[in-house]
């Protein structure tokens, strides 16, 4: 009997560690980073050209990350790529006159996309801010080192 | 020539065989209507066999692992003057691959060994025939809830592993090496994501110890009953085993990465 009841106990334990270990996992090592961002609204921009940017690159304002890209696609008309992200909804963006670039972190860092918010935030305007299946007009262009580095070389040659 | 043939034959269709049989003895194990009360008392034995006694291996081997990642990744991460990176290094590595395969690895060769030499020597010493005659179906009462058991732990053992794996870089990288711990959670986190990565390592290691804990029980129930059969079925339950996670590894990456 003794011997019956270590075998439940140590068998609990087990279970409350397995149960530990994945509190450990969803708190400590993946940060709960995808549960918040599930609330939250999709907005699109287009670019010319978006560089080295992929899915799941962040989305920052003033350097602050508030969201992610989610998806890519290649417009069919003016073949510009279309980009929508996911922002957190407990951060409202004012959306007049709000502008999205892509930026690099670093020299040789990653992709990610700043918003640059409007300066509008009167909330009795019709529409204050950034909301779901906006698509934020003015936009600028991913700089890529190498088209640099050839005008460089071109005005140099002149 | 002919004869040569003919035993090539042979062996392909017994392969196949033995393929069907496999098949066919998951199906008799899945599909059944357990009688889970009455049967509680036995996988309950069996979780303190199969999972508890695992943990001592699982937890030194994650301990070590966390420790060497952490090493070796601080080192050629500095050389690029990225040590705070390691975090990232370190968790996605973990919580991806090592942790579901190592542990899989590690279960075949404590857990699974023992399951199929257990099996195959109540079948040699023919406890298994005498179940039978008794009216009580050895599938249920042996099998069943070893396969359960085993379904259940090794999950929990994954979780462990890759829990204490990253506390064991987490050791070396900031107590050791000094790196900011500030940094080396923020950039794991911000890496990580519960639903890619920390879920994707779950739905391995269910899978894994799906395919473990069925070579085994199956080597030992089908393994020639003498003692020369008893050793073969064992160190076949290893060698399989560890093939077929690598394998299913690979799979299960390479839908992961594509996004199903």
């Amino acid at each position: 009997m003794k011997k019956q009841r270590y075998i439940d106990i140590s068998v609990g334990v087990f279970m409350l560690l397995g149960m530990l270990a994945l509190l450990v996992m969803v708190m400590k090592v993946s940060g709960l980073s995808d549960l918040v961002s599930a609330k939250g609204y999709e907005i699109s921009a287009d670019f010319t050209d978006i560089g080295g940017l992929k899915v799941r690159a962040p989305v920052s304002v003033a350097g602050v990350r508030i969201g992610e890209v989610t998806r890519i696609e290649l417009q069919p008309g003016t073949l510009s790529a279309k980009v929508t992200m996911m922002l957190r909804k407990d951060k409202p963006i004012p959306f007049t006159d709000a502008s999205a670039r892509i930026l690099t972190e670093g020299l040789l860092g990653s992709n990610y996309i700043s918003i640059v918010p409007g300066f509008d935030d009167d909330e009795h305007h019709e529409h204050p801010y950034l909301r779901s299946g906006d698509v934020i007009a003015k936009t600028q262009e991913a700089i890529i080192l190498e088209n640099l580095i050839g005008q460089l070389l071109f005005n140099i040659k002149k | 020539m002919l004869d040569y043939l003919a035993r090539m034959g042979q062996n392909g269709l017994n392969t196949v065989q033995s393929i069907g049989q496999s098949g066919r003895f998951l199906f008799h194990v899945v599909c059944r209507n357990p009688d889970l009360p009455r049967l509680w008392p036995a996988i309950r034995a069996q979780l303190y066999f199969v999972g508890v006694l695992s943990c001592l291996i699982i937890v030194v081997s994650a301990l070590f692992i966390g420790m060497v990642v952490g090493l070796q990744g601080y080192n050629t991460l500095e050389k690029f003057g990225a040590g705070t990176q390691l975090g990232q290094l370190l968790a996605l590595s973990i919580v991806r691959e090592l942790g579901p395969v190592i542990s899989a690895l590690l279960f075949a060769g404590r857990a699974g060994s023992a399951l199929t030499a257990e099996i195959g020597l109540m079948k040699a010493t023919e406890q298994l025939a005498s179940m039978d005659m008794m009216g009580i179906d050895p599938m249920g009462r042996i099998i069943y809830p070893r396969f359960l058991a085993g379904l259940i732990s090794l999950p929990i053992l994954t979780l462990i592993f890759s829990a204490v794996a990253v506390y064991g870089g987490y050791f070396i990288g900031v107590q050791w090496l000094g790196i900011d711990a500030g940094s080396f959670w923020s950039n794991m986190q911000a890496a990580v994501s519960f639903r890619f990565d920390v879920l994707g390592g779950i739905i391995k290691s269910v899978v894994f110890a799906f395919v473990v804990i069925w070579i085994a029980v199956y080597q030992g129930f089908t393994c020639t009953p003498t003692a020369e059969g008893i050793s073969q079925a064992t160190t076949r339950t290893v060698v399989y085993s560890s093939l077929a996670v690598l394998g299913f590894d690979f799979l299960l990456t390479a839908m992961m990465i594509g996004g199903w």
